[in-house]
């Protein structure tokens, strides 16, 4: 019954969808809003219909409902409910319900609350979010329907992947969805405002804060998914370079040079044909990341679809759409007129600048992500890895903090470029200090990671100097908000650098009694004991710690064996301290009464994670910080508009 | 006046972005032929010679009966063969991922020594009990079995 109306509320959803659709496109024309009265309430019941149908899978899966066919194949009554939940999404067809609610809740919301942009514009907004939306309720309704009764109805399900059986599952994929939706959103913005010819500073008003969003989910979906990797896998690692993690770091980047071009857009009134253009990207690039992994074309826990139908299905919406996307932008920016004029050494320049850098590194990631795929079509098979990676786009990112330091430092419009240099030689002398002192004191220190730790030093230090010689209580929330994001990304460069620069690692067959030493840390094997959770048994390695003189403590590694389905995992013992990392594994045995260990020491690894938070909370900051603008600036009509006063106002 | 400046300014602004792009797949391909690191299955070696000067990936399947542990108790040696007659003599030393075992399917990347036995830097973990190298998709071989 549940899956009934499950189904039935996305058909009805899909039905709306189709007439939003329809009814928009027939209506959006310069100048006319006729239309907007019927379109408006069809977006926010679409939303409904949406959240509706996915609330009822979550239904499913909280019951266990042995009848439907995705709650077989991907759950089991005794996983915790915890999963059981989450493991709605933890799948093919959930996530990408997921995905299309998100979507319809997003333009539901867009419907409600947007009242700024001019009403036609709002007509093809809406019209381009249904088009976007149409796709995936076909693709769900006619390849992937999650609903699917199954024909025999078994005794149990067969459970989730164990390695998905985390909390970081929990909120990790909606995160990046969330993302990858609000883009979608900006997207349609621009769509809107090209139809209508409206691209112009309302238009970047009104686009703002959804970039901002989806930034905000983007960098706390990759935060997490790093972290995730680090401490689940147990390898040791946070990034890969693994083709999905790329898939979600290149909508970052695209995003991540929207939100400094709209802010340009939106100040000075610059940029518009740029701006747009960069929103088309943005969602491209999130349509080749849900392409990615979601096609199959990858193999990896990411991709549950390995039906060659679906691949293809979603590769035709990816070409429409982006091939859509394009083929409007070209036909319609000649009528996108020139924004102001600027000097190169200006906030603008700076902005401009840090637009090229994104562009590079991101067009690097994708051709490193693709190009194996490309040779694998000409019959050469080679994998494109870190070494690659990391030398090709690791000069571009270095450039890119540094020049992220000096830019809001600069004066929009118009700055001198010697008053900058007398601002940042404190910094930049003491980046050349760091340098000089890795090289004396640790000289086996690679390249990279030399000039990763004294770039993010001085970069560090100027990205809090926007901040000197203001009264801090009334410095604007968006300034916060942007030398907290800053910071963050200086702190995160820190923690990489050093974790590349200085990690410690032992590897030993342990017997029982054995220590070995490690960084600060010594370390005793006390032997291995067998422990059991609620769906897993496991064997844990009692490791005895302690760090110089200090006290003992107790780290237990462990090597796990899920039942259903019946799997085996490592799980990592970490013991955080201020200044880093230390991270146990355990392996098998040796066959001679020993076990394998792996110990590693990471020095101030943690700052990566803590900077990519800091990085998300600071957008949120800086959201806050807008949002509670144009609320007073609609009640108050303040005397002047600060977004258009020069300085150092208008920052972020 | 300023309408012209302003076109002047996007006629500069869109060239440096085609130029930055130009930069950035010309670094990169050309980065490409000394970084990525070639796929070779057992019968590549065979046809193609062994590669010496740089770091490479294998894959095949674990030969069923091959593994053996060092008396170091951290290092393997293991057999990868395919449907060839061609094996590659693999030597490791670390915790091998979760699913790896006799019988299964593997990657590896790491260096061949001149005597031929690959010294692997590195065993990719598969992440679960269906996964396939997408190199050996194709190749018919069997997928792991899981342990039920």
């Amino acid at each position: 019954m549940i899956a009934e109306a499950g189904l039935a509320a996305l058909w009805f959803a899909a039905a709306l969808s189709l007439l939003q659709m329809g009814l928009g496109w027939a209506a959006v024309r310069p100048g006319n809003d006729n239309l907007l009265r019927l379109v408006r309430p069809l977006a926010v019941a679409q939303g409904i219909l949406a959240a509706v149908s996915f609330l009822a899978l979550i239904w499913l899966f909280l019951e266990t409902d042995l009848s439907v066919k995705l709650v077989v194949a991907n759950s089991h009554s005794d996983k915790p409910w915890l999963y059981k939940f989450a493991g709605a999404w933890g799948n093919h067809e959930g996530s990408m319900l997921l995905w299309v609610t998100v979507l319809a809740v997003a333009g539901g919301a867009v419907a409600l609350l947007e009242r700024k942009l001019r009403k036609d514009t709002l007509i093809g907004t809406l019209a381009a979010q249904a088009t976007i939306s149409l796709g995936f309720y076909a693709f769900l309704l006619f390849a992937s329907n999650p609903f699917e009764r199954s024909p025999v109805i078994p005794l149990d399900g067969q459970g989730l992947n164990p390695l998905l059986q985390d909390p970081g599952l929990a909120f990790h994929p909606p995160t990046l969805y969330f993302g990858y939706v609000g883009i979608s959103v900006a997207f349609s913005f621009a769509v809107g405002a090209l139809v209508t010819r409206d691209v112009g500073r309302d238009f970047a008003l009104a686009m703002r804060p959804w970039v901002l969003g989806a930034w905000i989910f983007l960098t706390l979906g990759i935060t997490a998914g790093s972290y995730w990797a680090y401490y689940e896998l147990g390898w040791g690692g946070w990034w890969f370079w693994d083709p999905v993690e790329n898939a979600s770091l290149m909508p970052w980047l695209a995003a991540t040079a929207l939100l400094h071009s709209v802010t340009v857009l939106a100040t000075r009134d610059a940029l518009r044909a740029w701006t747009v253009m960069l929103a088309v990207v943005a969602f491209s690039m999130s349509m080749i990341g849900t392409f990615l992994v979601r096609s199959g074309i990858l193999t990896s826990v990411h991709a549950f679809a390995v039906d060659p139908e679906r691949g293809f299905f979603i590769l035709i919406l990816l070409c429409v759409y982006i091939g859509g996307a394009l083929a409007l932008f070209a036909l319609r920016i000649a009528t996108v007129k020139e924004g102001a004029a600027f000097r190169i050494v200006s906030r603008e320049g700076a902005l401009v600048l840090n637009n090229l850098l994104l562009t590079i590194i991101l067009c690097l990631v994708m051709l490193g992500t693709l190009y194996p795929l490309l040779t694998e079509a000409f019959g050469t098979k080679i994998s494109v890895g870190p070494p690659w990676f990391n030398i090709v786009s690791a000069p571009f990112a270095l450039l890119l903090v540094v020049f992220m330091g000096m830019g809001p430092l600069l004066k929009w419009r118009k700055d001198d470029g010697n008053t900058l240099l007398k601002r940042v030689a404190g910094p930049l002398l003491l980046g050349g200090a760091t340098a000089l002192l890795i090289a004396i004191v640790a000289p086996d220190v690679h390249l990279l990671p030399m000039l990763g730790l004294s770039v993010a030093v001085p970069v560090g230090l100027m990205s809090l100097m926007p901040l000197l010689g203001r009264n801090l209580r009334r410095t604007p929330l968006i300034t916060w908000g942007m030398v907290a994001a800053h910071f963050g990304i200086a702190m995160s460069l820190a923690g990489m650098a050093s974790e590349s620069a200085f990690s410690k690692e032992v590897l030993v067959s342990a017997r029982p009694g054995q220590v070995s030493e490690i960084g600060p840390f010594t370390v005793r094997f006390d032997g291995a004991e067998p422990v059991a959770g609620q769906n897993w048994t496991a064997i844990a390695g009692r490791l005895t710690v302690r760090r110089g003189e200090g006290e003992e403590f107790v780290m237990l590694p462990e090597a796990r064996m899920f039942s259903d389905p019946v799997t085996a995992t490592s799980e990592a013992a970490i013991e955080t301290h201020w200044d880093g990392q230390l991270y146990t594994v355990i392996g098998e045995p040796d066959g001679q009464g020993g076990w394998q260990l792996r110990l590693w020491w990471k020095p101030a690894v943690t700052l990566i994670w803590f900077g990519g938070s800091l990085v998300a909370l600071g957008g949120l900051i800086a959201l806050i910080g807008r949002v509670l603008r144009r609320r007073s600036a609609r009640r108050g009509k303040a005397a002047a508009d600060p977004e258009v006063a020069p300085g150092r106002e208008a920052l972020a | 006046m300023t309408r012209t400046k302003a076109k002047t300014q996007r006629l500069v602004l869109l060239s440096l972005a085609v130029g930055a792009v130009l930069v950035a797949i010309f670094l990169g391909m050309s980065a490409m032929s000394s970084q990525a690191a070639l796929f070779y299955a057992p019968g590549d070696v065979q046809k193609m010679g062994l590669p010496l000067d740089r770091a490479v990936r294998i894959g095949g399947m674990v030969k069923t009966g091959s593994l053996e542990r060092l008396p170091d108790g951290v290092t393997i040696r293991f057999i990868v063969h395919d449907d060839t007659a061609s094996t590659i003599p693999v030597r490791f030393t670390g915790i091998v991922p979760n699913l790896f075992r006799e019988g299964s399917g593997m990657v590896a990347e790491g260096r061949f020594e001149p005597d031929g036995t690959f010294v692997a830097s590195e065993i990719l973990a598969k992440h679960d009990e269906n996964y396939m190298p997408p190199q050996l998709a194709g190749q018919n071989m069997h997928k792991s079995d899981s342990l039920e």
